[in-house]
């Protein structure tokens, strides 16, 4: 391991905007080669997309490999795998991060196969460690930690010897920072050649549509669970998210339910958010959903169980009946909003 | 065009009822503490495959890597509509992570293109619910030099050697054409998987793999030895092959703990830190005073 140690992300981007996650990777492998004294590199496939080196260097690259070819207009797997694993084979980086979204988790396993690497799904974390393996000593190794087993656990995977140590995270976990403008970084153009395989699939129709809920973007977020007890019940949390302009979101025994749509949905299988009010109402607080709140800078618990785990984390508790709190909520608010504007 | 389909599944513990005892030391799971279940996008894959059949003719074959109890799995697979299973278990292969896992199920797939004829068309479900990786099957395909396609919601046509799928993704729809063979991993919305017949269940309770033939024979002695028992089962098309890492030319350095480069460094319980939490009174006058600190923090 004589060379700097690079920390690669992989640049995901749709029709000229690069996806948040693929951002906020860049700043946590900022922080990652600071402790490893290595450099940050961006992988960024597609056709022509050179405007967004600048973004991926603003947000933490030293170095962006950058493949703007015609076959790379939309996302594929092979001609993307193709670039990938032969930049991996001949740059040999110490570690590579994606994204966990569909491309993401379509990608990532291919490029793994081929380098025979390790490869990590969905991690909500990543540090930098030692570990101790049948007498040997590690050091400085990628900590990737996520919910597994139906996410009662957090696991802390490693892969010691077999690199470049991979990884799919999670959109949201990580916190965004800010770009900085000045920073410079190197831009390498890199000539795909395709062995000709890549023409085995082509993209026919997509349709993608926008999300009709935001609850990433949402300051206030009221969510429901299986508490709630029906769909008609659940018209109180969308009542109080109007109320308190938010979003209304469920827990996944809510979705399952029928009580309101997946998109809607937070949690390890749904939207990790960081709103700054969460109000969670009738949701016991499996890891499940905590996973995807926790961050919230402030959490209301609503319960009738005052031993319910989500207390555990909630900032004010709230013991008592959703159909009795939410509506005095709703008074109390506006109540307290009418004396505002007395005053 | 008769397609030779493969379905990859796997055997899961049904991890919605987890206690701490299904862990083991090493971080593992413990999977024999865990009621075992048919992984559900892997009922998906099967059906899509069925279907196919259903259509075009061809065969069905299901491969499943596990202990030999996963055999329960396949049998199930046959009940539904199945041509052939294969297991292929191995002490060897035992605590694989997703690369070692795809490298022996690869294999496994290039020796029943050998011996059953060329394959079409790899399925599997788009993740299992023990792990939610969803990497073995593009590791397998690129282990075997396929194209994919992922989230496999529905196939829209498939003639002339060529498949066109759509893909269900998180905002929106994707079409593809693809040309086979090739690899689809399936989702859970793409069909609803048919039950086990019961003409098939009946015709096929002895189903069985060699490693079931001395407890078979207990309930069944009429068949005597384990010779003759594996006779009628292979006319019946009920004997369920069981190959080994060696047996499908798997290099041992490559399968198990030994050629999975992911190693579990720790495994936590979730405790969350309790944080200053306060007890809001339900009343109006608490109600009231939570929102004022809410305002008074700039949260509101």
């Amino acid at each position: 391991m004589g060379e700097r140690r690079e920390v690669w992300v992989f640049v995901e981007q749709e029709a000229g905007t690069i996806a948040p996650v693929s951002l906020e990777l860049l700043g946590k492998a900022r922080e990652l080669a600071a402790e490893l004294d290595g450099r940050v590199c961006a992988l960024l496939c597609g056709h022509g997309i050179a405007d967004l080196a600048r973004e991926a260097i603003h947000h933490g690259a030293d170095r962006v490999f950058l493949a703007d070819h015609p076959e790379l207009a939309v996302y594929r797997t092979l001609p993307f795998a193709e670039v990938a694993i032969g930049l991996v084979r001949e740059q040999r980086p110490y570690i590579f991060l994606f994204g966990a979204t569909p491309v993401g988790r379509d990608l990532a396993p291919r490029i793994a196969s081929a380098a025979r690497a390790g490869l990590t799904a969905d991690c909500t974390d990543l540090r930098i460690g030692g570990f101790e393996h049948k007498g040997r000593t590690y050091e400085d190794l990628l900590y990737q930690i996520r919910p597994a087993f139906g996410g009662n656990l957090i696991a802390t995977i490693v892969n010691p010897e077999m690199h470049p140590q991979m990884a799919t995270v999670r959109e949201g976990v990580i916190k965004l920072g800010k770009p900085d403008r000045q920073r410079q970084g190197r831009v390498e153009r890199i000539e795909p050649s395709f062995n000709g395989r890549h023409t085995a699939l082509q993209v026919l129709r997509r349709e993608v549509r926008l999300p009709a809920v935001d609850l990433k973007g949402a300051a206030v977020i009221v969510a429901g669970g299986m508490g709630v007890g029906s769909r008609e019940n659940f018209e109180l949390i969308h009542e109080l998210a109007r109320v308190l302009g938010g979003e209304a979101a469920g827990s996944r025994a809510a979705v399952d339910a029928g009580f309101i749509s997946a998109e809607h949905q937070v949690g390890q299988t749904g939207v990790t958010v960081r709103p700054r009010l969460y109000i969670a109402c009738g949701i016991s607080g499996a890891v499940q959903h905590r996973a995807g709140m926790d961050q919230s800078s402030k959490i209301i618990a609503i319960n009738t169980d005052p031993h319910a785990p989500i207390f555990d984390i909630a900032h004010y508790k709230i013991v008592g009946d959703l159909r009795q709190v939410i509506p005095a909520m709703i008074e109390a608010y506006r109540g307290d909003r009418a004396g505002g504007e007395d005053a | 065009m008769p397609v030779h389909c493969v379905v990859l599944v796997k055997q899961v513990p049904d991890t919605a009822n987890i206690t701490g005892k299904a862990m083991k030391e090493d971080g593992t799971v413990n999977r024999a503490a865990l009621p075992a279940i048919f992984n559900p996008e892997d009922l998906n894959a099967l059906e899509m495959a069925l279907q196919i059949k259903d259509g075009q003719g061809g065969e069905v074959t299901v491969l499943t890597m596990g202990p030999p109890r996963a055999a329960d799995v396949l049998r199930e697979a046959l009940y539904r509509g199945a041509d052939r299973a294969i297991l292929l278990t191995d002490r060897k292969t035992a605590g694989s992570d997703t690369l070692a896992t795809s490298y022996a199920l690869a294999c496994a797939v290039v020796r029943i293109a050998r011996e059953h004829g060329a394959v079409n068309l790899v399925l599997c479900g788009r993740q299992a619910i023990d792990g939610d990786t969803a990497q073995v099957g593009p590791q397998v395909a690129e282990k075997l030099g396929l194209p994919q396609i992922t989230y496999t919601e529905a196939i829209e046509g498939l003639e002339n050697g060529d498949l066109t799928a759509r893909r269900a993704l998180p905002l929106g729809t994707e079409t593809v054409r693809c040309t086979l063979p090739c690899l689809l991993t399936v989702t859970g919305s793409a069909n609803r998987p048919r039950p086990p017949s019961v003409r098939r269940m009946l015709a096929g309770k002895l189903a069985a793999t060699p490693l079931e033939y001395a407890a078979l024979l207990e309930r069944w002695p009429e068949f005597e030895t384990e010779e003759a028992l594996d006779r009628t089962l292979a006319e019946r098309g009920q004997r369920i092959a069981v190959w080994s890492a060696a047996d499908v030319g798997a290099d041992g350095d490559r399968v198990g703990l030994a050629g999975s480069p992911t190693k579990v460094l720790k495994v936590d319980f979730v405790t969350l830190a309790g944080g200053d939490s306060k007890e809001v009174d339900a009343g109006r006058q608490g109600l009231a005073g939570l929102f004022e600190e809410l305002a008074r923090d700039y949260i509101l």
